[in-house]
């Protein structure tokens, strides 16, 4: 075993930023996909790479940067009558040529556009770590209050203006949990790998599963053996953690099939 | 007068009192369920006013195609539970209680919805085409609901289907003639 360097103790705060991580994105990509704004992740991934690189020349730490670029924006969205597929595709387009122009013409700009594109889970420090458990324990917090709102949103979306309530009071702490999810996702894991955290497991449990929570309980262990899988090929293999997470992840889209075999079981 | 971009029904006047199943008939496009959203704030009211006694009155919608992502695996019990519906349905409902609505077919669902929004303690319950899909027995299912209706509690149904509306309301408005 002392040939595995997995368990080099270097290893200890990334692995466990990125397990944190990996709980959280594919959590809230449940949700996201149940709302049909599962693209917004990308979106705002792109968004919160542009605004990383311009945390150089700002002299500013990467992740207020990024935080406030991605939180702008969504706020955008969530002050919009209608959002849909096109705002995201538009947005990603947009960010992904702002985070690549801006490198181009910044100092070292292209490093940093790189490790956020490609991520630097690696990097991971201390306060990466303690910011993802932070995000997590407010998400364990609120996510059954945040859930039967945003299912209610979702099923009967006239409820809230019907009986005088607020729709903010739940949509603003979902959108901040998913804006700073997408952010240290974007650092850790880079913005596709983190995308990928969202999408693919609530898209492959949510055809296998009979019911809500046994399709979140699903998600995240989808989540958690890709990342396990992912992070350990990764360095055995000497591959860089992203691509390999990405590819660990898109070999689960065959357990879908499993649906046909399900007969009732499945949703599809 | 209500509508989105402008006015598309009204000027409309009417009240509803508590125990009261009120059906509003019409023409298709004179606005039925453009008033009914005006009721819940999803339409522009550009003219005139709502006034609620008292101002607490609790309203639940079914919206003429309720909403219905695809591949969700939320249960049917799941679902009416959102809404605090009792999960003590009559029988051609529970039997969708554990299914996921994703496999419900169209009258499954819309019945499912319909029932979750008279069961959830709503004072005001408006329902916008509830028979879409239904089959037979469904139709009796859902008007033996409305028939149970408690004394405190009142329907606004929307429903092209004169015979749903003569056998279920007290009252009857046509709202054609208030089209704008």
């Amino acid at each position: 075993m002392d040939g595995l360097i997995l368990f080099d103790p270097l290893f200890r705060v990334p692995f466990f930023n990125g397990l944190l991580l990996a709980v959280v994105l594919s959590l809230l990509g449940a949700y996201l996909r149940m709302r049909e704004e599962w693209l917004s992740a990308f979106a705002l991934s792109q968004v919160a790479a542009a605004g990383g690189v311009l945390s150089l020349p700002l002299g500013l730490p990467m992740v207020l940067t990024a935080s406030v670029a991605a939180g702008v924006v969504a706020l955008v969205f969530g002050l919009l009558p209608r959002v849909n597929n096109n705002h995201y595709g538009w947005t990603i387009l947009l960010g992904w040529s702002a985070a690549l122009i801006f490198a181009a013409n910044t100092h070292q700009g292209s490093v940093v556009v790189e490790s956020l594109l490609r991520g630097q889970l690696y990097f991971s420090n201390p306060w990466h770590l303690v910011s993802a458990l932070v995000l997590l324990c407010l998400l364990f917090a609120s996510v059954r209050w945040l859930s039967s709102r945003l299912m209610i949103g979702r099923f009967f979306p006239d409820h809230f203006s019907a009986n005088g309530i607020p729709a903010w009071r739940h949509r603003l702490p979902f959108g901040a949990l998913v804006v700073f999810a997408v952010v240290l996702g974007t650092v850790a894991m880079g913005a596709v790998p983190a995308f990928a955290m969202f999408f693919v497991p609530a898209w492959v449990s949510f055809v296998l599963c009979r019911g809500w929570r046994k399709a979140l309980v699903m998600t995240v262990a989808l989540a958690l053996a890709a990342y396990l899988v992912g992070f350990a090929l990764a360095i055995e293999l000497d591959q860089p953690f992203g691509p390999t997470m990405v590819l660990v992840l898109v070999l689960l889209a065959p357990l879908r099939l499993l649906a046909k075999w399900h007969g009732e079981g499945s949703v599809r | 007068m209500a509508g989105y971009t402008g006015p598309v029904v009204g000027p409309v006047s009417f009240d509803l009192y508590a125990g009261e199943v009120l059906g509003l008939g019409g023409a298709n496009g004179a606005g039925k369920s453009t008033l009914l959203r005006a009721l819940t704030g999803s339409a522009r009211i550009f003219s005139g006013r709502i006034d609620r006694h008292p101002s607490g009155v609790r309203v639940a919608h079914h919206r003429q195609r309720p909403e219905r992502p695809p591949e969700l695996p939320l249960l049917g019990r799941e679902l009416v539970a959102l809404l605090g519906a009792p999960s003590d349905p009559p029988p051609l409902i529970a039997r969708l209680m554990g299914q996921p609505i994703a496999l419900m077919s169209g009258g499954q669902y819309q019945l499912l919805q319909a029932w979750a929004c008279l069961n959830s303690g709503a004072d005001v319950v408006l329902l916008d085409e509830p028979t879409n899909n239904l089959d037979g027995s469904a139709i009796e299912v859902l008007s033996g609901i409305l028939h149970r209706l408690g004394p405190d509690r009142a329907v606004i149904l929307v429903s092209h289907e004169r015979p749903f509306l003569e056998a279920n309301c007290n009252r009857q408005l046509d709202i054609s003639e208030w089209t704008a």
